[in-house]
């Protein structure tokens, strides 16, 4: 395991009265996966990957990163991690090429190396015109790219992004994601928060869902989808919307069909599974005239929504 | 080979330290008119201006010129204002605005470490800072300087504490300051300290205000300039050698201690 995380509780010594940001959480990351938090804001996920960055010192419990523990060995543990949190944390001082120069040689890497080094992250990244520009000559996409880039630049074994598409336009965002899923060539294991389930649903192999500072559910994205309930959703056009009784009965008795309902426009079903139940179902609803099929995956809003009975965003 | 290496922390303090030292190199000019700019008006008016009005026969302080008087002085508070401006000022805007001191505190080396390196890069500005007020000092007054290095290790010892006392300063000045209130810590800390700092006249003739006297003891500019003055202008009377060495040491061990205290707080919640 990349990352361990056993019984960490964190609680904050607040007026009047102490907050409880992480009330005991247990995690196991292994290596090469792409690992989210995933839960609304006040969760206690930034404080965890805090914890984990030897940002914040835990009330109890311990973490270790490749094998190193976070409170005792805090120096030894950050030369395996990258880190890029929520905050734009770029060096305002030093270009962009700098910036990454001066990460790889803090980090123990020779001039030489580092100067190639910085130069191959400014291509990977697509920021090779950017290289003499200061930090906040740059929109906030590409600064988070060089964020990324700056993280990964002493080639840790695990890089924490936290919220990482924060104040960020939809098209950058989407490029911060080719980022993130192209690390994975590299080999680097990504643990990430977020509270947008679009995202830990696009880019996550595992997820803990994070509530009140534990974690509800942990799982891959479809795992937990079929795990908790939320089930895949077909919305059937018909040309003849009133003779729908028999074609109900018929597709309620097919055993992936969980329920199903009249609609104005012809009808709906809750399907626990996908996989067959296409062809049965469009050649019973062709009697029907059927005209349109479409086909609503289930989300992890929903799987929210079933395990906490609130909304992901409130 | 381009994996980072473990456990050299020596090297990423070092890379530190270069890290600062290409930032100040785009700022020398700045740098250099903001440490000139008050000692050659200071030494301009006071030196070279009010001798030729007819003022300078008054001008006589503890025996010597005021110029002899003001070189050790202005020298001291060139240490201070730079160690305070090459740590605090940017180290309230990296906790406040910028947040960019976790990005130096992400280093693989420990955390105290990080504000050990601000503490060094900004002593050597210092003693940059009061190397460049020299010549000013020497030259501009129209009245005679004597200049003198008694004895080069006190020179020596006394640049570098308190160089070390400014940027101590600057670092608990820094960590423990919110940024919005960085203005006001100039008015109500560092213009006083400078005033009472025994920058414009020897300790020794505060004997007159015995009170004073006695209170300026708790203020380290009085340490530094007094430091400089019996390292450089030996015929001005000044406070015991023994004394000003001990008491920048007890000054660097409070306000380093403080400091840094101030600094993990705030860097580790």
């Amino acid at each position: 395991m990349i990352v361990e995380i056993t019984a960490l509780h964190k609680t904050y010594e607040g007026k009047p009265d102490p907050v409880v940001a992480v009330a005991g959480i247990d995690l196991a990351v292994e290596p090469g996966q792409i690992f989210g938090l995933l839960g609304p804001n006040g969760a206690g996920k930034t404080t965890t990957i805090s914890i984990c960055t030897t940002r914040a010192l835990p009330t109890s419990g311990t973490v270790t990163i490749s094998g190193v523990d976070v409170v005792k060995h805090p120096a030894r543990a950050r030369v395996s991690m990258g880190v890029v949190p929520q905050y734009n944390t770029l060096d305002r001082s030093l270009t962009v090429l700098e910036n990454l120069f001066f990460h790889c040689r803090y980090f123990g890497i020779g001039a030489a190396a580092a100067r190639s080094r910085s130069q191959a992250l400014l291509e990977q990244f697509q920021l090779g015109e950017r290289g003499k520009s200061f930090p906040n000559q740059l929109s906030g996409g590409l600064q988070q790219r060089v964020q990324i880039a700056r993280a990964i630049a002493h080639h840790p074994a695990v890089l924490f992004l936290d919220e990482p598409s924060a104040g960020l336009d939809p098209q950058s965002r989407i490029a911060m994601w080719e980022a993130v899923t192209s690390l994975r060539k590299e080999g680097i294991t990504v643990v990430l928060t977020t509270h947008y389930m679009e995202e830990a649903d696009a880019l996550c192999d595992q997820i803990a869902i994070v509530d009140k500072g534990r974690i509800l559910a942990l799982g891959s994205p479809d795992e937990l989808k079929h795990r908790h309930g939320a089930q895949t959703r077909l919305e059937l056009k018909l040309r003849d919307a009133s003779a729908t009784g028999s074609l109900l009965s018929a597709l309620r008795s097919m055993p992936d069909v969980a329920t199903a309902e009249p609609t104005p426009e012809g009808l709906r079903i809750f399907a626990r599974q996908l996989d067959g139940l296409l062809p049965p179902v469009v050649s019973a609803a062709q009697a029907a005239g059927l005209r349109d099929l479409t086909i609503h995956e289930p989300s992890l809003e929903t799987v929210f929504l079933a395990l906490t009975g609130r909304e992901l965003r409130d | 080979m381009t994996k980072a290496r473990t456990g050299r922390p020596l090297a990423a303090f070092g890379a530190l330290m270069l890290r600062d030292a290409r930032v100040l190199s785009r700022e020398l000019i700045p740098f250099a008119v903001r440490v000139i700019m008050q000692p050659l008006l200071f030494l301009f008016v006071f030196t070279y201006l009010f001798p030729r009005l007819g003022t300078g026969s008054q001008m006589m302080v503890g025996g010597g010129s005021f110029a002899t008087v003001l070189l050790p002085g202005l020298m001291a508070v060139a240490i201070m204002f730079t160690g305070i401006a090459a740590v605090a000022l940017p180290l309230s805007g990296e906790f406040g605005i910028t947040r960019e001191i976790d990005d130096r505190v992400m280093c693989p080396l420990p955390v105290y470490a990080v504000a050990l390196e601000k503490i060094c890069f900004a002593a050597l500005q210092c003693m940059l800072a009061a190397l460049l007020v020299l010549p000013l000092a020497y030259y501009i007054p129209s009245t005679p300087v004597a200049l003198h290095v008694s004895s080069w290790p006190v020179f020596v010892a006394v640049l570098i504490l308190a160089s070390l006392v400014s940027a101590a300063l600057g670092l608990a000045i820094g960590s423990s300051v919110q940024p919005r209130q960085i203005g006001l810590v100039f008015s109500i800390v560092v213009i006083p300290i400078t005033f009472l700092g025994c920058v414009y006249y020897p300790w020794a003739l505060l004997s007159h205000v015995r009170w004073l006297q006695v209170a300026v003891l708790v203020n380290p500019i009085v340490y530094m300039s007094e430091g400089l003055r019996t390292a450089l202008t030996p015929g001005m009377p000044h406070m015991p050698t023994l004394a000003i060495l001990a008491g920048l040491l007890l000054s660097f061990a409070l306000l380093g201690g403080f400091g840094l205290r101030s600094f993990l707080r705030r860097v580790i919640s």
